[in-house]
């Protein structure tokens, strides 16, 4: 019989926790592949956010950190000027990556950091239960936007990839989305690209990922893909913001 | 061959670090400790290491953090605000056994308080600082010597306990500039399998865990590794202090003052002697225990509104009254008031 798909060796065995539909579980494949793919495994160090993906490190099977909640781009920074010859990378979610670890994530992009921080936006908290997120639509119905977030009380989505695509330390960021086959097969490529510049020192990489969460959203999976290309792929275009590289 | 250079406090404090190994520094910029951070910052360089000034203090702690977990030696630095801000780092570096050394120039608060010396994190520093059951080793040096000392000591301490240190001074202290005789010897250098980034297996570094039980096991671990730390580092210098009928605790700036009044006490015949802890967590218990059994009368002297003297009095299980003698926010106590403090303790108590 012939094999004609494997699980990349950088995921481990262990069932993952994440909801039916959710789709961490592809974000993690991707970047373990393309990890695999430059065969750097063996000398990456994952730092994990606090959020849906907490847990990252029981899923990867190579080195991590668990980190408190938005501090993993100062926590990456620690590892790769201990380690500059390691590739560092950071898995945030957006309530991680654009509200509480704000200053963190601006400042490594800011300084050029040489890591690649993997940004899953599915504009809520997904693990607290499905508050309302930095990136939540607005109008979006949130347990804590019951009547869907009203801009003129909670404010506006931040467009994160067009923010940091401002600073000089930002060498590549890219919104791609894992909505469609050709979308995964897109958000990889530009996964892999991130780790490639970085392999070549050149600075700080960033890939937005818009995500869905059907279990927060109140929609079944295939309902959640719709959704996300209705209400936040006008918001939140794909595309290159910055290519330095 | 050891050498003396004149030197400031917190200038101390860095070329001890760097003595020690540290090639690592994250810093933020508060007073009164910035000349630690802008000594590092001129030679981090000079010895290809690395001097980061982060965009706030958790970032610091945070860098700290991860340079910890990929196994080097690393520090960080602020004074008390930007302590309260290291907090919740300060906490996830003890729930995960990282050992990293921080330093708090105390000035006077809460709030923002003012940037005169003080010594009112006491709390801050021996009972943990951040959330959740943990502890640092808590040093107090007194002079810029022990600034040097102690910080030239204090990572080997965090590398074999899996623990921050904390060198606790104040404005007093790092501003002040004395003679220092340099370190020579060797640093014990400790083998890290726990850490990240070293080419080996799989190592992951963190502090959740989901199930009871497990979370319940790390608790009780670390508190078997505190109550070793207990047995074996508690520090104090004593002063006058075996026949004395009056002690007086002082720790840091404060002590050097006590030592006049104990000077002065003891030309009018009145028997008064200083028990100094070096190490503030682990508390020195037992000396106080042992000075108890002869002294009538414990004095605390601090530069904060009554904290070390809650220890004194769980050190001697309030066996002998304790009097507080202290000036706050940013006053310096003097030795006449502590004079009148012997004074009258040994009115009370003789």
């Amino acid at each position: 019989m012939n094999t004609v798909f494997e699980k990349t060796p950088l995921l481990t065995d262990l069932p993952l926790h994440y909801c039916p539909g959710c789709t961490h579980g592809l974000i993690h494949r991707l970047v373990a592949e393309a990890l695999d793919e430059l065969g750097v495994g063996e000398r990456t160090v994952g730092v994990a956010p606090v959020g849906c993906a907490v847990m990252a490190y029981n899923y990867f099977n190579c080195d991590f950190i668990q980190a408190a909640h938005g501090r993993a781009p100062a926590v990456a920074t620690g590892v790769k000027r201990a380690k500059p010859g390691h590739v560092v990378f950071t898995y945030q979610g957006d309530g991680d990556l654009a509200a509480i670890g704000t200053a963190e994530t601006i400042h490594a992009a800011a300084r050029g950091e040489n890591i690649t921080t993997v940004f899953v936006n599915n504009s809520i908290y997904g693990m607290t239960g499905g508050q309302m997120a930095p990136t939540t639509m607005p109008g979006q119905v949130t347990q804590t936007s019951p009547y869907g977030r009203d801009v003129k009380a909670a404010g506006y989505p931040i467009r994160v990839c067009e923010m940091l695509a401002t600073l000089d330390g930002t060498v590549y960021c890219e919104r791609v989305s894992v909505d469609t086959v050709k979308n995964v097969r897109a958000a990889k490529k530009a996964i892999k690209k991130a780790f490639e510049i970085q392999l070549a020192g050149r600075g700080f990489t960033l890939v937005e990922v818009l995500s869905t969460c059907p279990t927060n959203w109140g929609l079944n999976p295939v309902a959640s893909l719709d959704w996300l290309r209705a209400n936040m792929m006008p918001y939140y275009p794909l595309g290159v913001y910055k290519d330095d590289a | 061959m050891s050498e003396k250079i004149l030197i400031k406090g917190n200038e101390a404090l860095a070329e001890a670090a760097i003595a020690a190994g540290c090639r690592h520094f994250f810093g933020y910029p508060i007073t009164p400790q910035n000349e630690l951070a802008a000594h590092m910052s001129r030679r981090m360089p000079q010895m290809e290491g690395v001097y980061l000034q982060a965009e706030s203090e958790i970032s610091a702690v945070n860098m700290v953090y991860g340079a910890s977990a990929a196994g080097v030696r690393c520090m960080t630095s602020s004074s008390s605000p930007g302590i309260s801000l290291k907090a919740e780092g300060l906490s996830y570096l003890a729930g995960c056994d990282l050992p990293a050394v921080v330093v708090n120039v105390q000035r006077g608060g809460p709030g923002l308080g003012g940037i005169q010396p003080s010594q009112a994190d006491y709390f801050q520093a021996t009972k943990g600082c951040g959330h959740g059951d943990y502890r640092m080793i808590v040093l107090a040096p007194n002079s810029v010597q022990e600034m040097y000392d102690h910080t030239y000591a204090s990572f080997a301490l965090a590398d074999k306990y899996r623990m921050t240190v904390m060198i606790l001074t104040d404005g007093l202290l790092g501003q002040m500039m004395e003679p220092v005789e340099v370190a020579g010897g060797e640093q014990t250098v400790f083998d890290k399998p726990w850490a990240v980034a070293q080419g080996k297996d799989k190592q992951v570094v963190n502090s959740l865990f989901l199930k009871p039980d497990a979370l319940e096991k790390s608790n009780l671990d670390r508190f078997a590794k505190y109550r070793r730390v207990e047995d074996d580092e508690q520090r104090y210098e004593g002063y006058q202090l075996d026949d004395a009928d009056i002690v007086v605790a002082a720790y840091g700036a404060s002590s050097r003052i006590a030592r006049n009044a104990i000077d002065e006490a003891r030309s009018r015949g009145i028997k008064a002697g200083l028990l100094r802890p070096i190490t503030l967590w682990p508390f020195p218990k037992t000396a106080f225990a042992k000075a108890a059994e002869r002294a009538r009368a414990f004095i605390s002297v601090e530069m904060s509104m009554g904290q070390m003297i809650e220890d004194v009095e769980l050190a001697i299980r309030c066996s002998r009254p304790v009097t507080l003698c202290n000036r706050v926010g940013g006053v310096a106590p003097d030795p006449k008031m502590i004079l009148d403090a012997i004074l009258e303790a040994k009115e009370k108590a003789i």
